[in-house]
């Protein structure tokens, strides 16, 4: 009999309580796949954000405006390769919980600016020429199911048109497509032209939101916005320029202490999780002694033995540990979409996954170590008594 | 039958000690999931009652047609002076609802804290916030008050001290409560300097006012929707608020319950565990009680039982230490509907703890239900010759 099919063998010994002990560990590690990403999505930002890109908001709140104007004092600050805006349209598509973001763009600066998500040139030229056209992200237009050449009337509550009316009807001209696993809010706005807005909004003329830039070299990303910030100190519109990784992580950090709550929460439970599992799995080494002593007397090695005791302790953890992470994958997409407006950037990442595996074997090689040495310390004598 | 009851139940209990280590797994494991469920869910309570105690039946909030809330809302004062003079309307204060970057205590980075721009009246409409220290803004100057909780989580909000809102120096007289509602996470200064600071001419945001009957608010309704001159809505503070509470604490909620049925899985499995090796190391004992006349019956109750008791022990346990740590502890975080940090207490109320018992008992008898069965089902020959 090959070592494994004996590993394998001692597992079924009971196989109820092996299922049971594997589920709890499956549970626990469903769990942790789950919890890390949440608070990796509170630490680390959107992961997606680019790096050599930069956002330029308004010093004081992103709800002040900032004058279209400052863009041709930006594009002139050294390092800096491009430059667009954007702005916060609010509103919403038939019902209020309709809600997706809307951004007034330059078609052509913004998927220069944003060149991960990929739009059929045609239809960029389509979104650039129909003034009243807008492309959206392809998901978008599956969820609503748009057609290119729809009218989509969008319902606003910031801006009125100049007549008063609130109703702006837009041309779907194109979707484009965002990559995959991109869970950002800008993987899932509703694009139309700046130009339209702002001619026909009833205020604000001349504003815009905020600007993104593109630096020419990442590695001076931080200088980049020092001397973009220092364009405007001390005029009517200050700016505070951040990297776009940065910009979301201090969005993030909004929500605050509830998701450092959630965190610490949840992380006791796991460990919680653990610890009976490791007392349930050291519970059945126990029982096993005298086993343990027959295959001594066969004339198993003491390493062997000791070896045998450990391997099936990992060998739970391992496929338990697996498995979870492997379900907490499979509703990670599910997860990431109901929770998108509130937290951006969720997703189960690899390092997550090799973490787990590696806390799993961890945790095998903990359980199994105080009954692997008293395997190997037993003498067949009295372990053979005991029974 | 239910002297045998007794007899079998009373004669497990007492050795309970003697399985101290294996029975703590479901005490331990169902305390967990107790806690985990009630702590998560009292942080949904509390968010709710902070937003829903800011609403009184007799007071009314005006927004500008189409907007969704107090940020995205617009009006002139004309506007204010057509509506303050509707019949039915006993006082009426005229807001601008602004918001500026402030760093949090806790992480250090900004998050958006309200500045509320507000005439006398606003004190009028709503009589519960009082000024605990220093003293309220003097019109005309730079002066705001901070709310208790605006204090508490934001750096730099301290009496005396002064802060730096768009284009000026503020200087903080006075902190005031309001019942700990939404208002408490606010900063409040005048009107008209608010007005100036954040360039917003003048115009407000919203309109707040008490009516002599609740009844009144439909007639206004009506009256604004004649009247040409009039783009506004109105709501009772109730509707408005419990609106804005929903999303998230139906979000709260929704995550609650996910990991609390998750963990649950986790403690079925541990309790299931448990309740199997009792059983099974008691085989002979029971084997012995059918041999001289117990019947099936006692001995299932009599497991069902034991595993009933150390359940609601974990529950007790749960919720009490959900109560110890969690009731009345502050935390904050971004309401989007309003886009402003609310600071809110977690509400462990007794309805709270009963629901975390009731999941504590339903646990317990699916864990104690199998391995009881099992131990009636046992062979009486084969269980009394010991494997």
């Amino acid at each position: 009999m090959s070592f494994l099919s004996l590993i394998w063998a001692g597992l079924f010994r009971r196989k109820t309580r092996t299922v049971l002990t594997l589920f709890s560990i499956i549970v626990a590690f469903l769990l942790f796949g789950l919890l890390r990403s949440i608070a990796d999505a509170f630490t680390v930002g959107v992961d997606v954000a680019g790096v050599d890109r930069l956002i330029v908001q308004p010093k004081y709140s992103i709800i002040d405006p900032l004058p279209i104007s400052h863009a041709s004092q930006i594009v002139h600050a050294p390092g800096v390769a491009m430059v667009t805006h954007a702005d916060w349209f609010g509103g919403f598509y038939q019902e209020r919980k309709n809600f997706f973001p809307k951004y007034p763009v330059n078609p052509r600066e913004w998927f220069a600016v944003y060149p991960e998500f990929r739009i059929d040139p045609a239809q960029l030229d389509a979104f650039e020429r129909t003034r009243t056209g807008t492309v959206v992200p392809a998901a978008l237009a599956a969820k609503y199911g748009w057609h290119v050449g729809d009218k989509i009337p969008i319902e606003a509550d910031i801006y009125p048109k100049k007549d008063g009316t609130r109703l702006w009807e837009f041309d779907l001209v194109g979707t484009y497509d965002t990559p995959s696993g991109d869970s950002s809010q800008n993987g899932s706005v509703f694009l139309f032209n700046y130009d339209y807005f702002d001619e026909a909004r009833q205020f604000g003329q001349g504003q815009v939101g905020w600007f993104v830039v593109r630096v020419a070299d990442p590695s001076k990303a931080a200088e980049v916005a020092r001397s973009i910030d220092k364009l405007f100190e001390n005029s009517p519109n200050e700016t505070r320029t951040a990297t776009e990784a940065e910009f979301a992580r201090q969005f993030a950090n909004q929500i605050g202490n509830i998701g450092l709550m959630m965190g610490g929460i949840l992380g006791a439970v796991f460990f919680t999780i653990i610890l009976l599992t490791g007392n349930t799995m050291a519970q059945t080494f126990r029982e096993r002694v005298p086993e343990l002593a027959v295959l001594k007397t066969l004339g198993f090695s003491d390493a062997l033995v000791s070896l045998l005791v450990l391997g099936e302790a990992v060998l739970l953890c391992a496929v338990g540990g697996a498995i979870g992470l492997g379900i907490a994958a499979l509703l990670a997409p599910g997860v990431a979409h109901g929770i998108k407006d509130i937290l951006p950037g969720f997703e189960i990442v690899w390092q997550t996954v090799v973490l787990g595996l590696a806390i799993a074997v961890l945790l095998g090689l903990v359980v199994g170590a105080v009954p692997a040495l008293t395997a190997r310390r037993l003498r067949i004598v009295d372990a053979l008594r005991e029974r | 039958m239910f002297g045998q009851i007794r007899e079998i139940t009373w004669m497990n209990l007492r050795n309970l000690p003697s399985r101290l280590g294996s029975s703590s797994v479901i005490v331990v494991g169902i305390a967990g999931v107790v806690a985990v469920l009630v702590s998560i869910l009292a942080m949904a309570v509390g968010f709710r009652a902070a937003l829903e105690s800011t609403g009184v039946p007799n007071r009314a909030i005006v927004l500008r047609g189409g907007s969704g809330g107090e940020l995205s809302g617009g009006m002139d004062r004309e506007s204010v002076n057509i509506v303050s003079q509707m019949e039915g309307v006993v006082a009426a204060s005229g807001e601008l609802y602004t918001i500026a970057d402030v760093p949090k205590r806790r992480s250090g980075t900004p998050a958006n804290l309200v500045v509320r721009g507000v005439e006398q009246n606003a004190f009028v409409v709503r009589p519960e916030v009082k000024i605990v220290e220093g003293r309220t803004f003097e019109p005309g100057k730079g002066e705001v008050i901070a709310g208790r909780r605006a204090a508490e989580e934001f750096a730099g909000i301290d009496l005396g001290a002064t802060v730096r809102f768009r284009d000026s120096d503020w200087k903080i007289v006075g902190i005031f409560e309001a019942n700990g509602d939404v208002n408490e996470s606010e900063v409040w200064g005048d009107v008209k300097v608010v007005q100036a600071a954040f360039r917003r001419g003048g115009g407000v945001s919203t309109m707040r006012l008490t009516v002599d009957d609740p009844s009144v608010i439909g007639r206004i309704a009506e009256r604004m929707a004649k009247d040409p001159r009039l783009d506004l809505q109105i709501r009772t503070e109730q509707e408005f608020y419990g609106e804005q509470s929903k999303r998230l604490s139906s979000i709260i909620t929704g995550f609650g319950y996910l990991v609390g049925v998750i963990m649950a899985f986790g403690a079925i499995f541990a309790a299931l565990n448990t309740m199997y090796s009792a059983v099974s190391s008691r085989t002979v004992e029971i084997a012995t009680l059918r041999a001289i006349g117990f019947g099936g019956t006692p001995v299932v109750v009599s497991v069902m039982i034991e595993a009933l008791l150390l359940a609601l022990l974990g529950g007790v346990l749960g919720a009490v230490l959900s109560r110890l740590i969690f009731n009345g502890l502050t935390v904050s975080t971004l309401n989007n509907a309003s886009f402003s940090q609310v600071a809110f207490d977690f509400a462990v109320t007794p309805q709270l703890m009963t629901q975390g018992l009731t999941w504590a008992v339903m646990l317990g008898f699916i864990g104690g239900l199998f391995p009881a069965l099992r131990a009636a089902r046992l062979p009486i020959t084969i269980a009394l010759r010991g494997e």
